[in-house]
This record gives C-alpha cells, structure tokens and sequence, in this order.
C-alpha cells in the first residue's frame, strides 16, 4: 500500500516537472517562463521528495531530503527575483498579446 | 525499477529544457534553462540515491541545488550586465 502512494507521490511530481519543462518551451517571454520554471519545478521537487520519504529507511535521510527541498526553493525563489529584476533593468520587454 | 524509470523521464524533460537553451533568445533565457537542469537533477538524483542505494548521492544532490542557486547569482551579477566601463551606453 505505502508502496503504491509513493508511486504515485512521484509520479505526480514527475507530472509537474513536465509542465514546468513545457512551460520553459512554450510561454513567450523571459518573465512568464520564470512563472513556470520557479513555481511548478520546486512544487514536483516536493512531491518527489514526500514520495520517496514513504519508502526511506530513517529519519535522517527524510530530513536530509526536506532541507534539500526548502535550499531549492530558497535558492529559486532568490534566483528568479534577481533575474526578473536584471531583465527589468536592461529593458527586456514584457510579452504582449498581439491585437 | 519504477524510481529509474521516473528518472529517466526527468531526463527527457532535461533534454527538451535544452532546446530552451538553443533558442535563446537572449541570455537570460539561457540561464533560466540551466535553472531547470538545477532543479530535475537534484530530482533525479534523489531518485537514484534511493533506487541504487548510493546514499552519498544525496549529497551530489545538495551541492547541485547549491551550484544552481550560485550560478544565478554570479549570472545576474557579472555575466549578463555590461560591465563598469560600458555603463554609460545603457539608456
């Protein structure tokens, strides 16, 4: 049973890395794919990291993986700050819908 | 056998990331790219710690997220702007 949760914990994970890859490919300007790339990877890191947590033998590694998961969003949301300020700064436009 | 399978899908995510990072267009599109490699290959690699039972490999996962998060950084700060001399051509 716990088997089959985990499973599926990282399948859906896998899932949000694949919508956070599309979006990196498919949104049109530098801002939106930060939107895809910030937010859906570190949200499937998570479910990978509550997935593979059911099926760890100890505590230790359970916390090693969470504080590998909370450095990656810290590190990402900093990241995609610093470089949305950068592309502000330098005057990169923002995508606008074509009328 | 199932977790390697997982992995190898985030590898395929990995690899279409890559055509990101072809097209640009401008670098920070290109970085932005090697963020997500940051991200799935600490994924992967915890995915792999667990199926090969290499325990160490959690660690070559912590000192990815670090790198990532280094590289933005260093990124942001001197490779893409023009450096102190050519600032008075910005607008």
């Amino acid at each position: 049973m716990m088997e089959w949760i985990s499973v599926a914990l990282i399948a859906v994970g896998a899932f949000f890395f694949l919508a956070g890859s599309i979006g990196v490919l498919r949104f049109p300007d530098v801002y939106t794919r930060l939107h895809a790339l910030t937010k859906a990877d570190n949200l499937g890191l998570g479910f990978v990291v509550l997935g593979l947590s059911l099926r760890a033998g100890s505590w230790v590694v359970v916390l090693k993986m969470l504080l590998i998961w909370s450095l990656v969003i810290v590190a990402g949301a900093t990241a995609g700050h610093l470089v949305a300020e950068a592309a502000r700064t330098s005057n990169v436009p923002p995508w606008r819908k074509r009328s | 056998m199932v977790l390697v399978g997982f992995a190898s899908v985030l590898m395929l995510t990995v690899i279409a990331g890559l055509i990101r990072v072809e097209r640009g267009p401008n670098p920070a599109d290109r970085m932005l790219a090697a963020q997500l490699f940051g991200t799935t290959g600490v994924a992967i690699l915890l995915l792999l710690a667990d199926a090969m039972e290499i325990p160490a490999l959690r660690d070559v996962a912590l000192v990815f997220a670090l790198l990532a998060a280094m590289a933005a950084v260093a990124f942001v700060k001197r490779a893409w702007h023009p450096g102190p001399h050519e600032k008075g051509e910005q607008p």
